[in-house]
């Protein structure tokens, strides 16, 4: 079976600064990859490129065997990627519930035709904002929310999009052990429900926990890609973290 | 609060304007058409302005244009075949509604505040085709004589009754929409463009159409306000079609009644417009338009929400 | 019609000189909008209270305008940090700077016009000095000194721009807000403060723009909203921020406006700004100079 997402060489420079030199990443349907590198290594860059927010000079990006260049973020969405922002980024004057609403009004809508009934759709909102333990504050505003309830939220509004492909870009930063656990676990679970998923994390430990694959990325190039239990014993991925 | 179905509004909506119309009828004195022709005029441009500026968060400073467009799409059509009032109105529509589409295609997938300057540029490169152009009267005006009565069959209704019968319908047609649109898939959309478009993108929303249709809506219904305006003033100048009040108050009204629902453009139109039509009698024109934008200037720094925020927010302490 | 190369290198000439009068209008403009991010749409209408000043003192003292708006600078710079101080408290810091920050221009722009109109009438004013008037003559060449004296000091005020931003400490703390706020804080320098003292020269220069407007043209309150369009369009046009960009936009836009009224009429000039912007925004929102 094909690769769910092919990104072959692409490249995104910023004036003069190159951001990413010729990238290249499959994922295969199903599997859980952590990607991982230094600050500044390119990894928000690449998630950009990948969901359409910001376009690529060179290369391309084929997911579930289309091509996404030229396709802007909604259409991708549409097509079934789906990504959190590093720093949340809610709708700030709507209530926690109406927040998952636009992804099933805008998307799940798009993709199967208005099926639900409005009653469904409140249902499915308090059905998601369970998972990630927020239903108790559904019509509550995102400023009433802590960092960590508001990273919960940014994962539970991309899981609303219903995607085959779930890009987490640092969902865990600034959380206790035990939250990092919580997260885990439900990526984990979306993980065995078939959902495709793309863990960009500082966390080492969550990382090689979660990850079947590891790829590294420094200064916008991937140095390494394989078993996370290679990859961190990679002689230049060791050097690219610690310094020389 | 139980909230009220489309249907049920616009029913209530149009029991009011009957009722506006019966009184305004047994009242019966031309100066109060004429006066409350206006404001009901300010209200359709303040809700207009507010479906994109409010809604969407684009602000468009070219409301005078895109009134102008209307006002000036019926002198052309009356010049070369007079139509009924109505029929101009759709005209108008399309007409603004088209220019919007255009100028929102050129801009809007660039940051906010090139669409906000295209706009204001839209009003001087408008007025300098208006003033060169002598079919529709150049820089000295064109007459447009209001006959003295509408007549149906043996109907005769005053053409000043019927005008603000027209503006009464637009205004009402105007707030309906802007609050369909409110409640609507649309008006989440819309909403999601001003909280935070790189997100709404990733939720699938398809923004740049949605600000295109916004835009053109919007631009529609100033055309539509602008459509009657030739004969309801009967001398139709470039200075008076393209007039400052109209680009200040567009957006002096909602910002100053709240932006976020339909209530603030109105509650903004019915104050402001009553009062620069009173003041207009007692002051000079110019230092009414002062007031205006010195309250402007001073809402968006104290009241960013404006009236409706304001009250909003007394009702909220109380409760708590 | 008939295009008689005198004409069309008169016209082109003259289109230098108004280019070059351009700059100095837009070079506020480059450091508000092009640097800080900062729509200040009222800026025409700080042009024109500088034009009135000019001529308020001008008429009544009779001092030179170009000598006027230079002792108007301090006067100028403290009023634009002041306004950058509200601008900052009420929008930026709150995060609301879109909207309502534009409907604050607005509202200034505004309040602008009107309060001139209130003052001064809706009359043309102008001002009276010796270089009003003649013109000098180079073979068939015609260069009114009128034009000539606007243009020079023009350029000299967008030299000391460049000078200041390119070679002072404060003024590579500037470009370093538009460009990179770590850097900045690298040079361990108030971001809010360099905005303020930024936003402050910025309406500075319009003093000296309007004293030189004054000079070119007789002057009413309205006249500042034909300059919206082009201070934007040749602003965008030289890529946000680059003062080098910004002189060739201006003098490109100063040129094509100069043959467009001497070939069609003077009434179509204003046009020829917002086509500029459009065909800008629509091809090149990056600016000639961009990539």
């Amino acid at each position: 079976m094909s690769a769910l997402l092919h990104v072959d060489n692409i490249t995104k420079r910023f004036g003069g600064f190159v951001a990413l030199d010729g990238v290249e990443i499959e994922v295969a349907r199903g599997e859980r990859l952590g990607l991982i590198g230094p600050n500044g290594s390119g990894k928000s860059t690449l998630v950009n490129c990948i969901c359409g927010t910001l376009q690529n000079e060179t290369g391309n990006v084929r997911f579930d065997s289309q091509v996404m260049d030229g396709m802007s973020a909604h259409q991708r969405t549409h097509r079934g990627l789906a990504r959190s922002f590093q720093l949340p980024r809610p709708f700030h004057s709507m209530t926690l519930a109406d927040n998952l609403r636009i992804p099933l009004l805008y998307t799940v809508h798009a993709r199967s035709g208005p099926l639900r009934s409005p009653g469904d759709l409140t249902d499915r909102c308090h059905e998601l904002l369970e998972m990630v333990g927020l239903a108790p504050k559904a019509n509550q505003m995102p400023r009433d929310l802590t960092q960590v309830e508001m990273r919960k939220l940014e994962l539970a509004r991309a899981v609303a999009a219903e995607p085959k492909l779930l890009i987490a870009d640092e969902s865990m930063a600034g959380l206790s052990n035990s939250e990092v656990e919580d997260i885990l676990a439900l990526l984990m679970r979306l993980n065995e429900r078939g959902i495709t998923i793309i863990l960009i994390e500082h966390i080492m430990s969550a990382v090689m926990k979660f990850s079947q694959r590891l790829a590294v990325l420094v200064s916008g190039k991937k140095i390494a890609d394989g078993r996370p239990e290679d990859v961190v014993r990679n002689p230049e991925v060791v050097r690219a973290y610690l310094g020389e | 609060m139980k909230s009220v179905t489309t249907a049920k509004f616009s029913l209530i909506a149009g029991a009011i304007g009957v009722v506006i119309l019966l009184i305004a009828h047994a009242v019966g004195v031309d100066y109060l058409y004429f006066a409350s022709y206006t404001i009901l005029q300010f209200i359709v441009l303040a809700t207009a302005w507010n479906i994109l500026g409010g809604y969407c968060g684009y602000v468009n400073f070219g409301s005078a244009a895109f009134f102008a467009l209307g006002a000036y799409s019926s002198v052309f059509i009356h010049k070369l075949y007079p139509l009924p009032v109505p029929l101009l109105i759709v005209i108008g529509a399309m007409v603004s509604g088209v220019v919007g589409l255009g100028m929102g295609y050129l801009t809007l997938r660039l940051r906010g505040s090139f669409f906000a300057i295209a706009t204001l540029a839209l009003a001087v490169v408008l007025q300098t085709l208006v003033v060169n152009w002598d079919f529709v009267g150049g820089s000295r005006g064109a007459y447009i004589i209001r006959p003295e009565y509408l007549e149906i069959g043996s109907f005769k209704i005053p053409y000043i009754e019927y005008l603000f019968a027209l503006m009464l319908a637009l205004a009402i047609i105007a707030l309906v929409s802007a609050r369909t649109i409110e409640r609507s898939q649309l008006g989440f959309g819309f909403a999601t463009i001003r909280d935070d478009e790189l997100a709404a993108e990733a939720c699938g929303v398809p923004t740049l159409k949605l600000k295109l249709i916004a835009t053109a809506i919007s631009g529609a219904f100033m055309g539509m306000a602008g459509a009657p305006f030739p004969y309801y003033i009967g001398y139709l100048q470039p200075s008076s079609a393209f007039g400052l009040e109209y680009a200040v108050n567009s957006i002096a009204m909602p910002m100053i009644g709240g932006t976020t629902s339909w209530v603030g453009p109105l509650v903004g139109a019915v104050l402001l417009g009553s009062a620069q039509q009173y003041a207009t009698v007692t002051i000079s024109s110019a230092v009414n338009l002062l007031i205006v934008g010195l309250m402007l200037v001073g809402f968006v720094i104290i009241a960013p929400n404006g009236i409706v925020g304001l009250v909003q927010e007394r009702l909220r302490r109380k409760r708590s | 019609m008939d295009i008689s190369l005198d004409l069309l290198i008169n016209a082109i000439i003259a289109g230098l000189l108004l280019g070059g009068f351009y700059a100095a209008v837009t070079a506020g403009i480059s450091i508000s909008f092009g640097m800080l991010d900062i729509v200040n749409i009222a800026h025409p209408g700080f042009v024109i209270l500088g034009s009135y000043l000019a001529y308020y003192l001008n008429i009544h003292l009779g001092i030179d305008p170009i000598i006027v708006s230079i002792l108007m600078l301090p006067f100028f710079y403290a009023l634009g940090a002041l306004i950058y101080q509200v601008y900052h408290l009420s929008f930026e810091k709150r995060g609301q700077d879109a909207l309502r920050g534009l409907a604050f221009f607005f509202g200034l722009l505004f309040v602008t016009e009107v309060a001139l109109i209130l003052v001064f009438g809706v009359d043309y004013r102008y001002v009276e000095a010796a270089y009003i008037g003649p013109s000098l003559h180079v073979g068939f060449v015609d260069l009114p000194l009128r034009m000539l004296v606007p243009c020079i000091a023009a350029l000299a005020l967008f030299a000391a721009i460049q000078l200041f931003i390119t070679r002072t400490f404060t003024g590579r703390a500037i470009m370093a807000v538009s460009q990179d706020q770590l850097a900045l804080q690298l040079m361990a320098a108030d971001p809010i403060k360099i905005k303020r003292i930024a936003f402050g020269l910025s309406i500075a220069t319009a003093a000296v723009a309007g004293a030189l407007l004054i000079i070119i043209q007789p002057v009413e309150p309205s006249v500042g909203r034909e300059y919206i369009g082009r201070v934007f369009a040749i602003c965008v046009l030289g890529g946000l921020g680059s003062m080098p960009g910004t002189l060739i936009a201006a003098i490109l836009l100063g040129i094509v406006e100069s043959l467009t009224a001497t070939f069609y009429g003077p009434s179509w000039a204003p046009a020829v700004a917002f086509g500029f912007l459009l065909l800008t925004l629509a091809f090149r929102p990056a600016g000639l100079l961009g990539r």
